[in-house]
């Protein structure tokens, strides 16, 4: 992963709560068993409307969005994810996320910081009334500045710590691999396995054909 | 001071606690796949060089993409047909169970893991999709992880995580006749919020919970992620020892006995402290469903469409002024007046055999309305096997519905099963986000019971709209 510290890019207000990933990537583009190529996919469903906030020139480059609260909810599709990111995003800030898309998030190094609707709302109306402004985003210093504006951001400690580093979570985790090894050995029996596989007696399986 | 039940489970997990800010490494006891956020996990373990450590506490199941109609042919569409294909590749790569469609346990993973006794209390199972929260019901540790997590899980049975806080959801009193588990989390839902279970686990307790039966409480516990929370639970008793003893993967001999008595001690201390807590009425609901396009945007059938100006928050208004455009809907127009073309009788939520008995007993000997197309997809190949010995299937097909196989379908829309712009959906699924069940479509959610009831008057209504009282709630 690419280490962060700082990013200074085309601040794009998004004024809407509730962005859901099904409205960040829609169902049908999570057919692609690829993990890169979704930028196409990014808010699929508004990009056909002219006066959609990316099909306006000032902030189709953008790569901050600045969104309205409870950002992310719904399905945990990290394609969500990889849309924005393919798209050119770097960060993210709202006050409010929804947990697994947060999550998501800082395994591939897209920054979300949370910030104040109060402040939101100013960061909204200075990217609104000079489109195409930038904003810095330091994640060093967890601060955003945006003209003379500079506001503070949170993002938990060890997110911060590892997309500054760069590090990958499953190497990390896997430092701990006699703790995991340990741990098995302790598991009650009763716990299930799925292996060897065990089913009701297999019984044929009628096809439902279309009706006229 | 005591424990809550999700930090009982989270120490029962600990594998190495987290130091200097770093997250705890838990355990996980079950991995749930499906075709649609696996793929680019397993190409991760295969460009690392990583094997799948614990194939024997993974499984694998096609539900997502695959069609309800025509399943014995190959998936029409090109993009379906290869992501299923590359999970029969992965999974026989790396040595991971799968039931495939047309095999007899192939289903939506949450009814899979269930019945086939794989989901019992004191676990923690993960699954790349967020309505993992639905094995909570077991007294379980139970979440949705994003593809990058199914990869860490895959390799190393483990998840770096930071506690979540914990939230009690108190339901007390009884249950009015006509209301459903449905209409209990679509009230917690409209009550605290689509972010208001943020960061928590919810711990579902009191009477009205105890009552209800374990595919009931599965219904609860799916939905806790609409109210934006990571995970919801349930305590086990005996409504949930008797579910589980007998199916296929349930303990026997002295391992069952173990369980059990691990089992019984699975329950929050009567001196824990939650960092929340909500509490609710059963007694106060009735039929409730949404009217916009968060699960949050719901009220009872019994009221009209709200305006903008009814609520406080600048941003809640605003929400709701675009929904209602989305949704096509006039403030004040009463609920019971809008015409809906689809019902959807299925899904994670609410396509388990309680489900499809509650409707066909509304169904049963009544033709549908001119206007309603009615779809009927059971949550798994034994549902449909399980309805079909019950004669369901000629109940749904008489009244002028379609029986089809199993699948989420038109819960998400990613096979054939989805909206035109602006058909109208009553859905006993999750999700009436925009175009969720296919682009311009307009979803209501709804409890089965009012699901069928609405195919039945074309209208969204409930069974005491109905002309004679129903049998089954006689």
């Amino acid at each position: 992963m690419e280490k962060f510290t700082t990013h200074t890019g085309v601040g794009v207000p998004l004024r809407r709560s509730n962005v859901d990933t099904d409205q960040i990537i829609p169902a049908v583009y999570l057919k692609r068993i690829t993990r890169t190529g979704f930028e196409d996919a990014l808010f699929a469903a508004w990009r056909g409307d002219p006066e959609f906030i990316l099909n306006k020139p000032e902030y189709t480059h953008g790569s901050v969005l600045v969104a309205g609260p409870d950002f992310g909810t719904g399905s945990s599709r990290e394609h969500a994810v990889w849309a924005l990111k393919d798209y050119g995003f770097k960060v993210v800030l709202a006050s409010r996320y929804a947990d697994i898309f947060r999550g998501n998030s800082g395994k591939q190094g897209l920054v979300t910081g949370v910030v104040s609707q109060e402040n939101i709302e100013l960061l909204w109306k200075l990217l609104e009334t000079e489109p195409g402004k930038e904003i810095t985003v330091s994640l060093e210093d967890r601060t955003v500045t945006c003209g003379e504006l500079t506001v503070p951001f949170e993002i938990d400690d060890y997110v911060r710590w590892r997309l500054m580093e760069g590090l990958d979570d499953i190497g990390l985790t896997l430092r701990d691999e006699e703790a995991i090894t340990a741990f098995e050995a302790t598991r009650e029996s009763w716990r299930p396995k799925t292996l060897p596989a065990k089913t009701l007696p297999k019984e044929e399986i009628v096809a439902a054909r279309p009706v006229d | 001071m005591g424990t809550t039940l999700a930090e009982k489970l989270w120490a029962n997990h600990l594998v190495k606690k987290g130091e200097g800010g770093a997250p705890d490494l838990i355990y996980i006891d079950l991995h749930m796949c499906h075709e649609v956020t696996s793929p680019q996990a397993f190409e991760g373990l295969r460009i690392a060089g990583r094997k799948v450590r614990r194939p024997d506490l993974t499984i694998a199941t096609e539900d997502h993409n695959t069609p309800t109609l025509d399943i014995d042919l190959p998936i029409a569409d090109e993009t379906s047909r290869k992501q299923v294909d590359k999970l029969r590749e992965n999974t026989n790569e790396f040595g991971v169970r799968i039931h495939s469609l047309g095999d007899a346990d192939q289903g939506i993973v949450h009814v899979v893991g269930p019945q086939l006794g794989l989901t019992m209390p004191g676990m923690t199972v993960v699954c790349g999709d967020s309505h993992t929260s639905t094995h909570g019901a077991f007294g379980s540790l139970a979440f949705g992880i994003g593809t990058s997590e199914v990869e860490h899980v895959l390799a190393t049975q483990t998840l770096p995580l930071k506690p979540f806080k914990t939230m009690a959801i108190n339901v007390d009193g009884e249950l009015p006749k006509g209301a459903t588990a449905k209409d209990i989390i679509l009230a917690i839902i409209a009550k605290i919020g689509t972010g208001g279970g943020a960061g928590y686990v919810l711990e579902y307790r009191g009477d009205a919970i105890r009552n209800l039966s374990m595919e009931g409480r599965m219904t609860i516990c799916n939905m806790s992620i609409e109210a934006g929370a990571r995970a919801g639970m349930i305590a086990p008793d005996e409504t949930t020892f008797e579910y589980v003893k007998g199916r296929p993967h349930a303990p026997e001999g002295a391992d069952w006995d173990a369980a059990v008595e691990f089992w019984k001690t699975l329950k929050t201390d009567d001196d824990a402290v939650f960092d929340t807590e909500v509490n609710l009425n059963a007694a106060d609901l009735e039929p409730f469903i949404t009217w916009g396009t968060n699960p949050g945007q719901g009220l009872p059938l019994s009221a009209n469409v709200p305006s903008p100006e009814d609520f406080a928050e600048e941003s809640d208004r605003e929400a709701a002024k675009n929904a209602l455009e989305y949704m096509g809907l006039t403030p004040g127009t009463p609920f019971r007046d809008i015409t809906i073309d689809t019902v959807f009788l299925g899904s994670c939520t609410n396509g388990r055999i309680e489900d499809l008995r509650a409707a066909a007993a509304i169904l049963q000997g009544r033709k549908k309305a001119d206007n309603i197309r009615l779809l009927v997809v059971p949550g798994s190949a034994r549902v449909r096997l399980q309805a079909e010995r019950e004669g369901l299937d000629k109940i749904f097909l008489d009244f002028g519905g379609e029986w089809r196989n199993a699948g989420c379908s038109m819960c998400l829309g990613m096979n054939p099963d989805q909206l035109k712009p602006q058909e109208r959906s009553a859905s006993t699924s999750n999700r009436n986000f925009e175009g969720r069940q296919g682009k311009g479509g307009r979803t209501h959610l709804v409890s089965p019971l009012v699901a069928a009831a609405t195919a039945v008057r074309g209208t969204l209504s409930s069974p005491d709209d109905l002309d004679d009282a129903p049998s089954a709630l006689a």
